[in-house]
């Protein structure tokens, strides 16, 4: 009978990380309401100020000269800084994680330094450094090239703002998985650029993938800088975060928050590619990982 | 391959991992690096192997000055201490991977680098691994899947360190056997790192017992054990 009783009552364990029941539910609550104040409601509540007028004149006001050249000017810069920080970011990561050198402390902290610095204080590092006023931006303009208040500053400020992205997501993983395949790639005979694409740009790809992310995320939404370089001038200069300010100065709420939404969307397409590209490869990603 | 070096020293900054030390290998022999943590066995195979350059001194390959000689042309086989297996890919592929690595003229088809590998997971008797990544294997299979990867290359001589470390003592004995096995089978000149006495003495023709980057004494195993040359070995291979 004494086994009849023990099977029917065994000993209760709890696991070692283990809450209890409520505070568990507590949590998960206080979690689930923080989301939706902080993110659902404010993502909602500009689709819906978009869609006040209808579907039409939301649409229309997208479909103005204006919106589209801010629109093309946006996609424009992120497909230029997001692949040229890309590159930047894993040269750096591989540069502070491979070799050993002094000063290298420094480097890691000097690359967190537009993480720490206001956008707009870049954007005015930029304006004094470049702007017509200056000895190089002087002779920049005149040799029909201007920096500041065109393309080629926008794309710096936002260079700027988004550099950490990559760095920051590889710089832990790299230090992570250390040397070793790369030294043994180089004893089977495997030249360092081959060793590079072979093996360490395979093993970082997720990592990659996520910093592009992110910083490409950023790279469209960035206002502060980009709105002291670029001078905000419409059809030319505007991008679709400065456009978006304008509109809703002049009152045009229906148009400013329909590029607003689009901006979101932008945004929401990006997790949502991270999300299918994460699903689709779940064993590639647990067989890669160290047990 | 005979394997000579001279008057090797390594610095690093500050510290001496290496004094200059002198040490001649014959051809094919096996030999044991054997020394307490910080002696730097790790720096004189990595030394060897290319993979570190020495503050001075020379080695000789066959009597050839291959201190210059870079990695990829010194064709040794080495073994990492946690094997650092390609985690990305298979076990054909991390295998295959020096064959792959070759410039298009000394590249061996498709069908040849398959039927190599094949080959050489027979050799480490584990014939149906090669599509499995290495997260999938335990801890003695990865070893024998270094060991096969390091061969693919057609290695002038065989570089191994601590090839047993992190392994239980039963999976240890069978892997001693196994390099012994392939050491005699493909008369490659063999270097392992140990710290482990008792594996250097019956494993090695050679033991080479270092402290604190210098050479304490060379010899055959039964010879060491008989006329200790220092109070450092006499302590060490007792202990
Ligand atoms: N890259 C490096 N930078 C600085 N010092 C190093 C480096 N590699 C080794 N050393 C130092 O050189 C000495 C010898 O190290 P080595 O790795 O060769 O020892 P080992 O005999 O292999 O020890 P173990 O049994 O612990 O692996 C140690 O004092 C170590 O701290
Ligand atoms: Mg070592």
């Amino acid at each position: 009978m004494s086994d009849v009783s023990l099977v029917r009552t065994p000993p209760r364990f709890r696991s070692a990380t283990g809450e209890s029941a409520g505070t568990r539910w507590a949590l998960i609550a206080v979690a689930f309401t923080g989301l939706a104040i902080l993110v659902f409601a404010p993502l909602i509540a500009v689709f819906v100020v978009a869609l006040a007028d209808g579907v039409a004149a939301s649409l229309e006001s997208l479909a103005s000269r204006d919106a589209r050249d801010a629109i093309r000017l946006t996609l424009t810069i992120a497909a230029i800084s997001v692949p040229l920080n890309a590159a930047f970011g894993i040269a750096a990561a591989w540069f502070i994680t491979k070799f050993d050198f002094r000063g290298k402390a420094f480097l890691i902290t000097l690359i967190d330094l537009p993480f720490s610095v206001s956008p707009v204080v870049a954007g005015l590092c930029i304006v004094l450094m470049f702007g017509a006023n200056s000895a190089l931006g002087g002779w920049l303009v005149a040799n029909g090239f201007p920096i500041v208040f065109a393309m080629p500053g926008i794309i710096l400020a936002t260079m700027f703002v988004t550099f950490p992205f990559v760095a920051r997501e590889l710089i832990p993983v790299m230090i992570e998985q250390g040397r070793a395949e790369e030294e043994a790639g180089l004893t089977l005979g495997a030249s360092g650029w081959r060793v590079f694409w072979t093996v360490t740009l395979p093993n970082i790809r997720w990592a990659l993938l996520y910093g592009v992310l992110l910083c490409n995320a950023r790279a469209m939404g960035e206002f502060g800088a980009v709105a002291v370089v670029s001078g905000k001038i419409r059809g030319q200069t505007a991008t679709m975060p400065t456009t978006i300010e304008m509109l809703y100065q002049e009152y045009l709420s229906v148009a400013a928050f329909s590029l607003a939404a689009v901006l979101a969307l932008l945004a929401l397409v990006t997790l949502l590619l991270k999300t299918a590209l994460e699903i689709r490869h779940a064993d590639q990603l647990a067989a890669t990982h160290r047990p | 391959m005979h394997i000579e070096i001279d008057e090797i020293s390594k610095q690093f900054g500050t510290t001496a991992a290496l004094h200059p030390v002198s040490l001649a290998l014959p051809s094919g022999a096996l030999v044991a690096l054997l020394g307490p943590s910080g002696s730097g066995k790790t720096t004189l195979l990595r030394i060897l192997g290319g993979l570190e350059f020495p503050t001075s001194g020379r080695v000789l390959f066959d009597g050839q000055d291959a201190t210059g000689v870079t990695v990829q042309e010194r064709r040794a086989g080495f073994v990492f201490q946690s094997y650092a297996l390609f985690r990305h890919m298979t076990v054909f592929d991390n295998i295959a991977y020096g064959l792959n690595a070759r410039p298009r003229a000394t590249r061996p088809q498709k069908a040849e680098i398959a039927r190599r590998v094949t080959k050489l997971l027979d050799l480490i008797q584990l014939p149906d691994i090669g599509s499995r990544y290495p997260s999938q294997l335990s801890g003695g299979q990865r070893q024998r899947v270094a060991l096969a990867r390091a061969l693919a290359i057609e290695p002038r001589m065989l570089l191994l360190d601590e090839p047993f470390g992190a392994l239980d003592a039963k999976v240890r004995r069978e892997l001693r056997q196994g390099l012994r096995d392939i050491h005699d089978t493909t008369g490659l000149t063999t270097v392992f790192v140990t710290h482990d006495q008792e594996e250097a003495m019956e494993l090695a023709d050679l033991v080479v017992v270092m402290s604190m980057g210098r050479i304490e004494q060379i010899g055959k195993p039964q010879d060491i054990r008989a006329r200790p040359a220092t109070p450092f070995v006499r302590t060490f291979i007792t202990a």
